[in-house]
């Protein structure tokens, strides 16, 4: 702001793009998803130097580098860990996490559930396209029981990992999934997550073209959740037991206060801790 | 302790009383001894407190280990000279750690049993006490108030102090303290009936008094971290680093900083990234088991120059190891446990006071150099409490080289003379950039190229290097042809030995290293001009420090390695008979 | 299908200039993705594309007077994108200019078929026939399309045959 009172101007999408060309394999759902996250920092408006993205391992993590915000490209399934920390001890930023599948529900499970858990203000975005792509095609937690691959044969045969339902369990406060193949769409529900309080989870269905081809089908499998956001944890538990994978939209949007830890305004000074010692 | 008898002590061994309190399911020795120090605290004196104990989680035997001196000490002694137990339920198994020579005293209850062979047998006089009943005729009392005041009486403490003690700390209502002071009284009437007198060496009285603090080496390096500028810290409790993070959650509240307890070492370690990532100097504490689970997240703070404090509380390892007990077996790891080339400053403090300054110091030079920083305290230090002369504040906080705002063509890794390039906090504007754990160009893009991994390898390496450390690295005592170089706890009993050795007219140099990595090479030769034998001591089974001397300085001479496992503390006597063989060309090592 | 029909000339010409500029962004960025892969025949015929969708909507704005585009959104059409807009995930990392252009047409025929529909469902005069304009000139571009394809190669059956393994390292 100036001295004459004129606002600065709107921000665009094009603000949060930083120059450099992504990597990933033309067709990938990344990439919309990436313009769906501009879009909703540009709706959110907020200038890029006060967003940070925090993230780990695997394509979707190499989104930071990507924007024109502050970027932390962190190790492999740490970045809820990283993103505590710093939205702890900087809680006036913006803080986003993004990964895949892999990263946030495998090697990152335990701090997925104690992120919900804990519900600091952030917005965790997954683009789950249900296999490791950056190992060459491995099954993931949210890979189907039955899909061949090399390292799990006729398929893993085990029961997939359900991330609404665990996030919902675990104290998320808003939970939502939504397709890469909308980007207005996905603009709009990370929008609304971001501005809502507290632990956000948006599960994204990004398809991986290369070693899920058949994922182009998601575009006909996705459709508008049949039920309105709630607010009710219990009701919103009914509804994810009947989840067919495909629900796109906001499943839970709950009350949970953020956590918040005091800090004492205006603060000691460090020498009145000696008191303590003295004899 | 005037300045003026300084001078006086310094050739000397310290002088004063070591008393052991023992007992079992409950009888509170813990608590006597800490009142014990306390007490002598306020009498003038200083003194040292180690807690050992058995496994259980309540009931289980335990003893305080106290030692009172006309100086700072941070070792205990060769021998105590009372062994005070309430009970002997399973305290032969402290028998290693509670040795008894001829001239020491045993009182124990024989309504509780006789003493223990292993300790009956040191010929140490005993002297029967019958403390339960003593403590049950007085409604409302604990058995070891009376113990407290026994002990306190045979040692020469006034028994003002002792009630001082006993009242400062009381949180449990005006009844339960006037029975608690008349248990007090009577224990310390009581050492007046023994017959004959028992001569013990007396608590050594300041002349002057002086504001001293009494503090566990794990509460000095919380407090020296953040006068150092930490302001969050992140951390899963393990032994024996828990009560640092039990004393840093209010201090840090209080300051305005802030303790958040993660889900494991993992969580940890990658939550301090990201708060100093954010511009916050940042800390967590641990010990070896989970340094090792740290060490992935380590390296991402060495690659992506985050500035980082962890401490590790040294115990024994490997592995679940001996969690209560000390030992110096981490440096190997501290040192070289990273993969790929990862340079990272490693330290030691040297004393119970040096953990605030020694922490101190690795917040202002892990944010100054914008790289990781490991402390190695260990259980001994980081348990024990002590009487100390307040730690003079070195003046060294945080103060971390940001990049301006919109500095035109900012890179974030850019290549300096110093290796240090400029950090940008987020929220400033025009500088915005991606930190990373992958290699990266100057400019903080991913890169694969031979060019730029050189360049940042060589900046990484080089801004550690080529920063000027000052004096503070080691210290450095006395003169002599022979040497003695160590770390960490094992200081003050090397210091002690040194000094009966060199009191028999062998002149021999101490060096305790504090600032472990980078190696300083140069700097270890100049301290050693002059010498022509060097030997290395710690604890550990694998002569770590002496194998990282050899392998990273200049030694002269065949050096030699007296070395030993945990969970026993070295001690002033067995190092003083090593030095003495070694310097008599007979070849110590254990 | 349904449609929301806007209700003046200038919210129809904005949001048909807001398709314009979705479809010029969209080859724009599919330009790039393909110049990262080395496929630059492909990344040059989508900057072309990019061009010519530029040129329409400097057209309208130029019709209306506009120096701005004024605010306003493209509806989705056909799926959960505008009509003009080609999907993200259609490209291929090895693509011939052939399935780029067949990108293009059915964009094309797609624009003309949602203009049409506007067009019934148009109950104001000048959207109406501005719409049918409009319905005319994604007529005249379907068919430079077509005559555009004919001149370029049909890919070889093996197009999408890479023998080098996906690889990712990290």
């Amino acid at each position: 702001m100036n001295d004459i009172g004129i606002q600065p101007a709107a921000l665009a999408p094009a603000d949060f793009k930083s120059a450099i060309k992504p990597i990933w394999c033309p067709g990938c759902g990344d990439y919309s998803v990436l313009s769906s996250i501009t879009k909703a920092l540009a709706m959110i408006g907020r200038p890029p130097h006060e967003v940070a993205i925090v993230s780990g391992i695997g394509c979707s993590s190499r989104i930071p580098a990507y924007t024109s915000c502050y970027g932390f490209h962190g190790v492999h399934g740490r970045a809820l860990a990283a993103a505590t920390g710093l939205k702890l001890a900087r809680p006036d930023l913006t803080v986003l996490v993004t990964g895949g599948d892999g990263d946030g529900y495998s090697i990152g499970g335990n701090h997925f559930l104690h992120a919900c858990r804990r519900n600091v203000d952030m917005t965790y975005i997954v683009m789950d396209n249900h296999v490791y792509g950056m190992t060459k095609g491995q099954p993931s937690p949210t890979t189907e029981p039955d899909w061949d691959s090399k390292l799990a044969p006729g398929g893993t045969k085990i029961r997939v990992f359900h991330p609404l339902v665990v996030a919902l369990a675990a104290g998320a406060n808003f939970v939502a999934r939504a397709f890469s193949g909308d980007p207005n769409g996905t603009a709009a529900l990370i929008a609304q997550a971001i501005r809502h309080p507290g632990f956000s989870f948006v599960e994204v269905l990004s398809p991986c073209v290369t070693f899920r081809p058949e994922q182009r089908d998601w575009k006909t499998q996705v459709h508008a959740s049949p039920v309105e956001e709630t607010d009710d944890p219990v009701r919103a538990a009914r509804r994810v037991m009947t989840d067919d994978g495909f629900n796109i939209g906001v499943l839970y949007a709950g009350n949970r206060a953020p956590y918040s830890p005091e800090r004492r305004t205006p603060p000691a000074a460090v020498a009145e801790l000696e008191a303590e010692f003295r004899v | 302790m005037g300045d003026d008898t300084d001078a006086a002590r310094a050739g000397s061994a310290p002088r004063g009383v070591s008393i052991a309190l023992a007992g079992s399911g409950g009888s509170g020795v813990m608590t006597a001894g800490t009142l014990l120090l306390s007490a002598a605290a306020k009498a003038g004196s200083y003194g040292l407190m180690v807690r050992t104990s058995g496994p259980q989680i309540r009931g289980g035997e335990a003893a305080a280990l106290v030692r009172l001196a006309d100086r700072p000490v941070d070792t205990l002694g060769d021998a105590f000279d009372l062994l005070l137990a309430i009970d002997w339920g399973n305290v032969n198994r402290f028998a290693d750690e509670i040795p008894l020579a001829a001239g020491s005293v045993i009182i124990g209850d024989l309504d509780e049993g006789e003493p223990p062979e292993v300790y009956a047998g040191t010929g140490a006089r005993f002297v029967a006490l019958p403390m339960k009943k003593m403590a049950k005729g007085i409604a409302g009392s604990w058995v070891n108030m009376i113990a407290l005041g026994l002990a306190g009486a045979l040692a020469g403490l006034p028994q003002s102090a002792l009630e001082d003690a006993v009242r400062a700390d009381w949180k449990r209502g005006e009844t339960a303290l006037a029975a608690n002071l008349a248990a007090l009284a009577a224990g310390y009437a009581a050492a007046g009936g023994i017959s004959p007198p028992l001569a013990l060496p007396q608590v050594p009285r300041g002349a002057k008094a002086r504001d001293r603090w009494l503090i566990s080496g794990n509460e000095a390096a919380g407090f020296g971290a953040i006068r150092g500028g930490v302001r969050f810290v992140a951390a899963y409790p393990i032994t024996p680093a828990t009560e640092m993070l039990e004393w840093m959650a209010p201090a840090l509240a209080r300051v305005g900083g802030t303790l958040l307890q993660a889900e494991d070492e993992l969580a940890s370690i990658n939550m301090i990234i990201g708060g100093a990532y954010g511009g916050v100097p940042s800390l967590t504490a641990t010990a070896g088991p989970g340094l090792a689970l740290m060490a992935e997240g380590i390296g991402l703070a060495v690659a992506s120059e985050t500035p980082v404090v962890v401490v590790d509380v040294m115990r024994g390892g490997p592995s679940t190891g001996i969690p209560a007990k000390s030992e110096q077996s981490d440096l190997s790891f501290a040192v070289s446990g990273l993969h790929g080339d990862a340079p990272r400053l490693v330290l030691a403090p040297t004393s119970i006071a040096d953990c605030a300054t020694t922490t101190q110091w690795a917040v202002h030079l892990a944010e100054a150099l914008q790289a990781p920083a490991i402390v190695l305290s260990d259980q001994f230090l980081g348990q024990s409490r002590a009487i100390i002369d307040p730690p003079a504040d070195p003046g060294l906080v945080a103060k971390r080289l940001v990049a301006e705002a919109n500095t035109p063509g900012y890179r974030r890794y850019r290549n300096t003379e110093s290796g240090i390039s400029p950090m940008a906090i987020p929220g400033t504007p025009g500088v915005t950039y991606t930190a990373d754990g992958l290699e990266h160009t100057e400019a903080a893009v991913p890169s694969s190229a031979a060019r730029d991994h050189r360049l940042q390898l060589d900046k990484r390496e080089r801004k550690l290097l080529a920063y000027d450390y000052g004096e503070r690295w080691a210290d450095i005592e006395g003169e002599g042809d022979a040497a003695v170089i160590t770390f960490g706890s094992t200081t003050a009993a090397v210091r002690e030995a040194v000094a009966r050795a060199r009191a028999q007219g062998h002149g021999i140099r101490l060096i305790a290293m504090r600032l472990l990595a980078p190696a300083q090479p140069e700097r270890l030769t100049a301290a050693l001009q002059g010498v022509r034998r060097v030997i290395v001591v710690e604890q550990n089974h694998g002569a770590q420090f002496y194998r990282y001397l050899r392998g990273h300085f200049e030694l002269p001479g065949r050096p030699a390695s007296y070395h030993r496992p945990g969970p026993l503390p070295l001690r002033p006597g067995e190092l003083h008979q090593a030095l003495v063989e070694w310097t008599n060309d007979r070849r110590a090592t254990a | 299908m349904s449609i929301d029909v806007p209700q003046t000339l200038e919210a129809f010409m904005a949001q048909a200039l807001a398709m314009e500029h979705e479809a010029m962004q969209r080859y724009a960025e599919l330009a790039d993705v393909m110049e990262t892969h080395n496929n630059r025949e492909v990344a040059e015929l989508f900057r072309k594309m990019s061009a010519i969708e530029n040129r329409h909507a400097a057209q309208i704005m130029a019709e209306m007077g506009w120096k701005e585009p004024p605010p306003a959104s493209a509806p989705a059409w056909e799926g959960f994108e505008a009509a003009e807009t080609i999907a993200p995930d259609d490209v291929h990392y090895l693509m011939r200019p052939w399935h780029a252009l067949q990108l293009a047409l059915r964009a094309e025929e797609r624009a003309e078929r949602f203009f049409g529909r506007l067009a019934q469902a148009a109950t104001v005069d000048s959207v109406r026939k501005a719409a049918l304009e409009l319905q005319q000139e994604e007529r005249e571009h379907v068919e430079l399309v077509r005559a555009w394809l004919a001149k370029v190669p049909q890919p070889e059956p093996d197009w999408a045959v890479d023998p080098d393994p996906p690889r990712y390292d990290e």
